[in-house]
């Protein structure tokens, strides 16, 4: 497990750079060639580290690896996940948000409220929870950006604030139950697996037609492609992942539509952050805030929009857990949301000092965390050895992280 | 005293003065370079140098001065008046996104796109055309630049500034702190940048680059500019003496402490 995209390793002791030409060692070139690159490696380090839990939690209890355990799994990722893709993307900028549980909790509480207390439709309740949500990080990216206050200590502020923001929606119950069938049915759908084999036909096929038209644009401009057997790994392995899943989706409860919506969250952002504008700028500032600021980057503007993200997917996260809890508390958002969805991102390969990661790493962070806590949960272990190894676990993260950095930064 | 005074100047500076409180920056300087030229501007620290180079580079309002541009009467108001005439700059620090492949880094803040999309075989094909034509080479346009080393990263910093069509290049130390294989690579390209018909102002601490790729070398002491002296091997002396006062036979250098 990594904690930030690693880079293609060095050979151990190898010199510098001398110069001009097209040098480098052969391991170097070779690395720098098959696109086997930073964010890959990366994923790579936390999917081994990922197999090893499983792994482990597969021999030390035969249900772990069951089909109606990893849909449970599933179940209880989705939530966190969500929010971590906000984390991600606000740590791409080089910034952090504390708030992101209390935000998750008031959001949940308002659509609760506007839904249980007011009538109002679910659907209306949930887009209003949003764009509450949306509001928060407009306003806390405001500050940040207006005053150069440190994110850190506006979100901090934010996550006290908004937890009591969260009290006074409830009221006085402190506690709502949601029974509408819209907003529950949001974790409790399950669709037939031919559903989902459809949807990963889809997704193949657009897959496979991109990567034609890309290498067929770069022949036309007269650029290298790479070799035909790198572009049929890079999609046949994912799908090979998305065909094991199906499997084991199909074989339980059928495919949940709460993973639906989080792993089409991932592909939408990480589409965003990888090939669009906003992508660029954001991993520019995450990477040199002055440098993008001198090259005319609208360094306020992104900012800005990365807080009302980060803040509007926490929403999101909120409202999900709320569907799946069936209920919204004073409780809600607080505890160990925080700071999972941090670790997740952070376990899953997103550098806490911006520019390198992937959104990616929120799937994959949120899967350890989830993996560990539900193998334990298995194993029937207290909470407090619950809360050491999952300590343990970003530890470890941390300190991989640290020396694939620290080679990097050698060589 | 100098050389090509025959060459009508790209870039000229008249009269420019910067006071800094009590401290004079800048005192009634001069400065021109002319297309195809590569004028080093070398002096000791505190001499002005960074000074000049920030008001050509428009972020450093001068308390007076007349500019020309390509003939014109200009103003240099702000970094966007100096890109909007084609004058270019490197800053020291490179100012690249060390996570950022060199396709990208190129394009920064300039990227292709169509809608909010970007196109990356678009840019792609402009970085290898760029980098061909300068014979900049990297071991691959998808490597991260923090991967590079520090003359690859001085070359992409001065090819980035060439995708906007400069016609002066202002480069600020660009061979500080570079080994000597590097520092070669890097005067290489400012020879194909020369070539190219770019006016080139290089501000440099070393007598011997700057006598390997400048025109002329202009010396600025304590504010002034002091002499004016064609780059060549045998007033590599002159050079020296002017920068450290210990001339005596240069006219302009009236008010040195020497």
């Amino acid at each position: 497990m990594s904690l930030s995209t690693a880079p293609a390793p060095q050979p151990a002791g190898g010199p510098p750079d001398a110069g001009g030409g097209p040098e480098g060692s052969p391991l170097k070139r070779l690395f720098a060639f098959s696109s086997l690159n930073a964010a890959k490696l990366g994923s790579l380090q936390v999917v081994i580290g990922l197999v090893v839990i499983w792994t482990v939690f597969a021999l030390a209890h035969d249900r772990f690896l069951t089909a109606t355990n990893l849909t449970n799994l599933a179940l209880q990722i989705a939530a966190v996940g969500t929010i971590s893709i906000g984390v991600v993307l606000v740590l791409l900028l080089g910034e952090i948000d504390l708030s992101i549980g209390s935000v998750s909790g008031l959001c949940a509480g308002i659509m609760a409220v506007l839904n249980v207390k007011h009538g109002l439709d679910p659907v209306l309740a949930i887009v209003l929870a949003l764009l509450a949500g949306a509001a928060i990080g407009l306003l806390q990216g405001a500050i940040v950006t207006a005053f150069g206050v440190p994110s850190f200590v506006v979100t901090l502020g934010g996550l006290i604030a908004w937890q009591g923001a969260q009290l006074m929606v409830l009221g006085d119950t402190g506690s709502i139950n949601v029974t509408d069938p819209t907003i529950t049915g949001l974790t409790s759908t399950f669709y037939p697996a031919e559903v989902g084999w459809a949807l990963a036909a889809a997704g193949l096929a657009v897959a496979v037609v991109a990567t034609v038209r890309s290498r067929r644009s770069r022949t036309a401009a007269g650029l290298p492609v790479g070799a035909v057997a790198w572009d049929v790994v890079r999609i046949a392995l994912p799908a090979a992942v998305g065909v094991a899943a199906l499997l084991m989706f199909g074989s339980a409860r059928g495919v949940p539509l709460s993973v639906l919506i989080f792993l089409g969250l991932v592909i939408a952002m990480d589409l965003v952050c990888r090939r669009t504008l906003f992508g660029r700028h954001l991993f520019a500032i995450g990477g040199n805030a002055k440098a993008a600021r001198r090259v005319g980057i609208k360094v306020k503007r992104i900012r800005l929009l990365v807080f009302v993200l980060a803040s509007t997917f926490a929403a999101a996260g909120g409202i999900l857990a709320a569907s799946r809890l069936l209920a919204v508390n004073q409780a809600s958002g607080s505890g160990d949301v925080l700071l999972n969805a941090i670790a997740g991102a952070v376990i899953g390969g997103t550098s806490l000092f911006g520019g390198r990661g992937s959104v990616w790493s929120a799937l994959l962070g949120a899967l350890v965390i989830g993996s560990v806590s539900n193998g334990m949960d298995l194993l029937a272990l207290e909470s407090s050895v619950k809360f050491m190894v999952t300590g343990a676990v970003l530890v470890l993260a941390v300190v991989i992280d640290a020396t694939t950095n620290r080679r990097r930064d050698d060589a | 005293m100098t050389v090509k005074e025959e060459r009508e100047p790209l870039l000229s500076l008249r009269g420019v003065s910067k006071r800094f409180g009590a401290v004079r920056a800048l005192d009634d300087v001069s400065f021109e370079v002319a297309a195809g030229e590569v004028v080093a501007l070398v002096g000791d620290n505190g001499a002005g140098k960074s000074t000049l180079i920030q008001v050509m580079s428009g972020t450093l309002v001068p308390d007076t001065a007349e500019v020309r541009f390509d003939g014109r009467e200009v103003s240099l108001g702000s970094p966007a008046d100096a890109s909007r005439l084609g004058v270019a700059t490197v800053y020291q620090d490179l100012a690249l996104c060390d996570n950022l492949d060199v396709v990208a880094n190129l394009h920064l803040g300039h990227e292709t796109h169509a809608a909010a999309v970007l196109s990356e075989v678009e840019m792609e094909r402009r970085a290898v055309g760029l980098l061909d034509e300068l014979s900049v080479r990297v071991p691959s346009l998808r490597t991260p630049v923090g991967m590079l080393s520090g003359g690859q990263r001085q070359c992409i910093a001065i090819a980035r500034t060439l995708l906007g069509a400069p016609r002066v290049v202002l480069l600020d130390e660009p061979t500080a702190a570079l080994g000597l294989v590097q520092k070669e690579q890097v005067l290489d390209l400012v020879r194909r940048l020369k070539a190219r018909g770019l006016g080139v102002v290089l501000i440099s601490h070393n007598m011997a680059e700057v006598f390997a790729v400048a025109d002329r070398v202009i010396v600025l002491r304590l504010g002034r500019r002091v002499a004016t002296l064609p780059a060549v091997a045998e007033q590599q002396q002159a050079v020296v003496a002017a920068i450290t006062g210990a001339d005596g036979g240069i006219p302009v250098a009236a008010g040195g402490f020497a």
